[in-house]
């Protein structure tokens, strides 16, 4: 018995052995055509480019590094010192504007001609070369059939509509901080409504809010699962899963913008030919058409592809209402990233629950007092409305870049100086935030228990 | 119960041992030690100027987003203790009290739901269990109410009870079952019986038992990152670990100082469940056989009985069953079950998921390997030889069970970025194999304890023979020892694959490319877009089917290995 116990045990011991040293040996030679990319893009949209690129192009094998826009970012720029990335591929034009400033891309000129300059009222690509546009999106609002039908809900159409009270509790939307596209969100509606009315629908919006998800897929997988009812999405997601046959549909919003998707040769690429050819691959007729599968859905940058498209497909070369009510400026965008980010988070994100709380009790009060006018009461409301509208900074403090630079989470050189810290800052603004929330709300329970 | 060889027997060389020791504690050194040494050291240190510092801890306490996910992190452990204990007190009770034919389906209850690792039911739970899931639109249809089972923290703590609580009901039966009856005879011959008799005997007696497993259960939980992240709940340490690293970067402090709480409190939670164990008070000198007296069941008990067995059955298996209806459903939206099924998401599985099978057979092989490999070595030199400070070898072996997986990849990052990999111009940070190595570390205490207890089976004597017959220690250790603990050390082998197979907390952090990924990233990733969720979900119901196998397999080697033993004569 153990002298058979000792022979499996050394086949086993050989088996295990052998195949450690067979795959090292197979890794060791690595594909001499490689290419690295870092992509915040899911794998629906990934898989189909790889495949077809690596037919294409036989030599070449793909490595892809799924990150979170952020997180992309954050990576690029911890390990620029020993560079291994080729492209950097993601949605957010602000991600690409970053890493421009801190010189980790490389200026590319593209093979592929006649392509246009504009989609909507922006750019396709970076004026000074370093980034190219090879998708647009646009952002929008997506609702589940079934669930509106149950809740008997009303279809949205603007974001004003998603401040109605009929909303409370059915809306989702992920944060500024976790997600590229939901940042381009957010600067939108700033940009477009300017920032104090901006934050205020942000807020008046949150206040209906179910969940704030953790990244940007969580809001259409919620409304896919039925979860919540309405998301506030990037376009792709609500075509892709309407395409892939959920009961959903979507709408673009009169103040939405359209930003294209971006790609990137990374400073230092290892493989600089490869991504050329990549980039040149997404711009071709080809690469375009990619673009149209049901399970991606964004909208090519090539007007001629709109031709394969299915019916009812946006085409925002024809249909010149999409996209033109904003005109998005990324400086303001890249100067206050990630200003943005934590004034979202503190005063929405972290405080859910008590600003959803002070807005049901708002719109209660507003219902009683459809039914029986009061002026006091009005006036109450009004006020209560007006706190959790407040801001605990202006829109010139968020461009002043000193203070914007407190948000820096990473301080490069000791001569970077700033007033304080991070946390501090973030700290006195919560306060603020909490103070804010509990009077509004204390106003208008007055205000309804006078109803 | 070991006898240690006297040293006349080990005058010859101790080289070979002394050689082993010190390898192994280079390994557990640098990979054990340092890295989480090197979080702590952060954690204490000033970002900007490197001194000696509390205000990283400061800031911690001051921030309320941190507060709350402390104070959240308790909660959900300690209410996901008291769901798994009153899910497991019951059972626990039928099966010592009575003489009950329901025993097997309750054995099976111990089980089954450790197969699946939370995080992978975790979101068809949401299907099932969700605000707008089947549960709820049924009971709104027809009575009118939702429960929400699935919200915000409830859902965490729901999905980790049914899991866990094996852990529970394990240590509680075991604990009722070494009861001594004579204990009972005597305070039932003095007058006591009932609940009295509950309150004042058995339940003083069962609480080591019941401490041990509940610390365990409440350890696991705290540490746990796959399950509130795949279920979007962030305001909790884990993930905000996980999230800081990764959004904030490698050098925001936020990570480390949660990694210093989270490993405080495992050391806490393992020094509480020592306690409990380690009791004398509680022995109980043998009188009477082990256990409670059982007795049989009215009519009406045995249906009650049956009945809330049943229902504790229902929903443990509400995992496996939403999992497997999401794997096979077509689409699953605001409906009670999926508008269709299809085969297609396994078809796509076993297209493209080639890889994460390839690699997790890769990682947890190797790593299963190096865990007996270590193991065995390290149950030799510490109940075999003299050699001073082995007992250290042990404590640093075992230690690995308060690091949970998001500390040692917080750990391993900040420590091996700067590292290359020879001939591969890579950061070790990485490179695959530092998943295997974190892997490997997190399985071997429980490998160890494996071939610890398999080495104690083999009786010294047969050793002494062997040398006194003029072999060498290394043929006596070859041909002798190690053959006679191979049902010992295959069980650990096969429990510690399975195990790391489905190991998802330090895996998210060290794996840095699809292609390096295993089968739980993979999962995660397919999670992540709305056509992924039924591949997701097969892939998760294959995940499922490779621990069970080891499960399966690893039992019956043992009781191989048990029925062998104790056919043997002589055993001291």
């Amino acid at each position: 018995m153990a002298f058979q116990n000792k022979e499996v045990i050394k086949k086993l011991t050989t088996v295990v052995i052998g195949s450690t040293a067979l795959m090292l040996s197979l890794s060791v030679n690595a594909a001499d055509g490689q290419l690295t990319i870092v992509t915040s893009f899911p794998s629906d949209l990934t898989k189909v480019f790889k495949k077809a690129f690596e037919k294409d192009n036989p030599g070449i094998k793909l490595e892809i590094l799924k990150k979170k826009t952020t997180a992309g970012v954050k990576y690029i720029q911890e390990t620029s010192a020993k560079n291994r990335t080729d492209l950097f591929w993601a949605s957010a034009p602000d991600a690409f504007e970053v890493l421009k400033d801190d010189s980790l891309l490389q200026k590319y000129e593209s093979s592929v001609k006649g392509l246009p300059d504009k989609v909507g009222a922006f750019p396709v690509n970076d004026p000074d070369g370093y980034y190219k546009g090879f998708a647009a999106a646009g952002y929008g609002i997506m609702w589940n059939e079934r669930y509106i039908k149950a809740k008997k809900l009303p279809a949205p159409a603007q974001w004003a509509d998603l401040t109605k009270a009929v909303y409370h509790n059915h809306v989702g939307m992920s944060a500024p901080s976790r997600s590229g596209t939901t940042h381009l969100t957010v600067e939108t509606l700033l940009q477009g409504k300017g920032w104090d009315e901006g934050w205020k629908m942000q807020k008046e919006i949150a206040g209906n809010f179910k969940t704030v998800t953790e990244r940007s897929f969580g809001v259409p997988d919620g409304v896919n699962s039925g979860n919540f009812g309405i998301g506030i999405v990037i376009d792709f997601f609500g075509l892709s899963s309407k395409g892939s046959g959920f009961p959903v549909d979507f709408v673009y919003p009169t103040a939405t913008t359209l930003v294209p998707a971006n790609i990137a040769i990374v400073a230092n690429a290892p493989n600089k030919e490869n991504a050329g050819k990549f980039i040149d691959y997404l711009l071709e007729p080809n690469g375009q058409e990619l673009l149209l599968d049901p399970k991606i859905r964004r909208l090519p940058v090539n007007p001629a592809t709109y031709a394969k498209a299915p019916e009812g497909f946006p085409n925002p070369f024809k249909d010149s209402s999409i996209g033109a009510a904003v005109k998005f400026d990324l400086t303001k965008s890249k100067n206050r990233y990630n200003l943005v980010n934590s004034l979202f988070d503190v005063m929405i994100t972290y405080r859910l629950d008590d600003l959803r709380k002070a807005t049901k009790a708002i719109q209660d009060a507003e219902a009683a007092l459809a039914k029986k006018p009061n002026d006091d009461a009005a006036k109450l409301i009004a006020e209560a409305r007006a706190l959790i509208a407040k801001l605990p900074i202006d829109e010139a403090k968020s461009l002043d870049k000193e203070f914007a630079g407190i948000f820096k989470k990473k301080r490069k050189k000791a001569t970077d100086k700033v007033t304080g810290r991070q946390a501090e800052v973030e700290q006195e603004w919560d306060k603020f935030v909490v103070e804010n929330y509990a009077k509004a709300k204390e106003l208008a329970e007055k205000a309804q228990s006078m109803l | 119960m070991t006898v240690k060889a006297s040293s006349g027997f080990l005058s010859r060389s101790n080289f070979g041992p002394k050689a082993l020791a010190i390898l192994i504690a280079l390994f557990l050194i640098m990979f054990l030690a340092v890295p989480v040494a090197k979080v702590f050291i952060v954690a204490f240190q000033d970002p900007s100027t490197g001194s000696f510092t509390l205000i990283n801890f400061v800031d911690f306490f001051k921030t309320s987003l941190f507060r709350e996910s402390f104070w959240n992190s308790f909660y959900v452990s300690s209410v996901s203790v008291v769901v798994a204990s009153i899910i497991a007190l019951p059972l626990a009770y039928f099966t010592s009290r009575f003489n009950f034919g329901g025993t097997v389906i309750i054995q099976t209850l111990g089980i089954v739901p450790l197969i699946m690792p939370p995080f992978v039911g975790a979101v068809a739970m949401q299907l099932l269990f969700g605000s707008n899931g089947s549960v709820n639109l049924l009971l709104d249809e027809h009575l009118g109410f939702t429960i929400p089972f699935m919200e915000g923290l409830n859902g965490v703590i729901f999905v980790q009870s049914i899991h866990y609580f094996p852990f529970i009901l394990i240590n509680l039966s075991a604990a009722l079952a070494n009861i001594d009856r004579s204990m009972e005879e005597s305070a039932l011959s003095l007058g006591s019986n009932g609940m009295r008799l509950f309150r004042r005997i058995v339940f003083p007696l069962s609480m080591p038992g019941y401490v041990a497993g509940a610390s365990i259960v409440f350890i696991k939980v705290f540490d746990d990152l796959g399950t509130p992240l795949l279920l979007n709940v962030n305001n909790m340490l884990a993930p905000q670990a996980y999230l800081r690293i990764s959004s904030v970067g490698i050098s925001d402090p936020m990570g480390y100082v949660i990694s210093v709480i989270l490993v405080i409190f495992s050391l806490f939670a393992m020094w509480v469940a020592f306690l409990a164990l380690r009791g004398k008070d509680y022995a109980t000198t043998q009188k009477g056989g082990g256990g409670l007296m059982k007795r049989d069941m009215k009519p009406a008990e045995k249906f009650i009985a049956y009945a809330i067995v049943l229902f504790i059955l229902a929903v443990v298996l509400s995992p496996h069953l939403a999992l497997g209806l999401l794997s096979f459903g077509t689409i699953w939206s605001y409906s009670v079950l999926p508008d269709a099924y299809t085969l297609e998401h396994y078809a796509e599985v076993f297209s493209s998921a080639g890889d994460f099978i390839k690699n997790t057979l890769l990682y947890a092989g190797m790593a299963a390997t190096i865990d007996v490999v270590i193991g065995t070595a390290i149950a030799y030199i510490v109940w075999r030889t003299k050699i001073k400070g082995r007992k250290i070898l042990d404590y640093l072996a075992m230690s690995a069970l308060a690091v949970p997986g998001v500390v040692l990849g917080i750990g391993y990052l900040r420590t091996f970025y700067q590292f290359d990999v020879p001939f591969k111009d890579i950061p070790l940070a990485n490179y695959w194999l530092i998943i295997v190595i974190a892997l490997a570390i997190r399985r071997l205490p429980y490998a160890m304890r494996a071939c610890v207890a398999a080495l104690q089976q083999v009786s010294v004597s047969l050793e002494e023979a062997s040398e006194s017959l003029g072999a060498r220690k290394m043929t006596t250790v070859k041909r002798i020892v190690i053959p006679l603990m191979t049902g010992g050390i295959l069980a650990g082998f096969v429990t510690s694959f399975a195990t790391a197979a489905v190991e998802l907390s330090a895996t998210i952090m060290l794996v840095s490319s699809e292609a390096d990924a295993p089968i739980a990233y993979g999962i995660y990733v397919f999670m992540q877009s709305a056509a992924g969720r039924g591949p997701g979900a097969a892939l998760g119901i294959l995940a499922v089917v490779i621990v069970a196998l080891g499960t399966y397999v690893s039992n019956r080697i043992i009781q191989k290995a048990n029925q062998k033993n104790a056919m043997s004569p002589d055993q001291h």
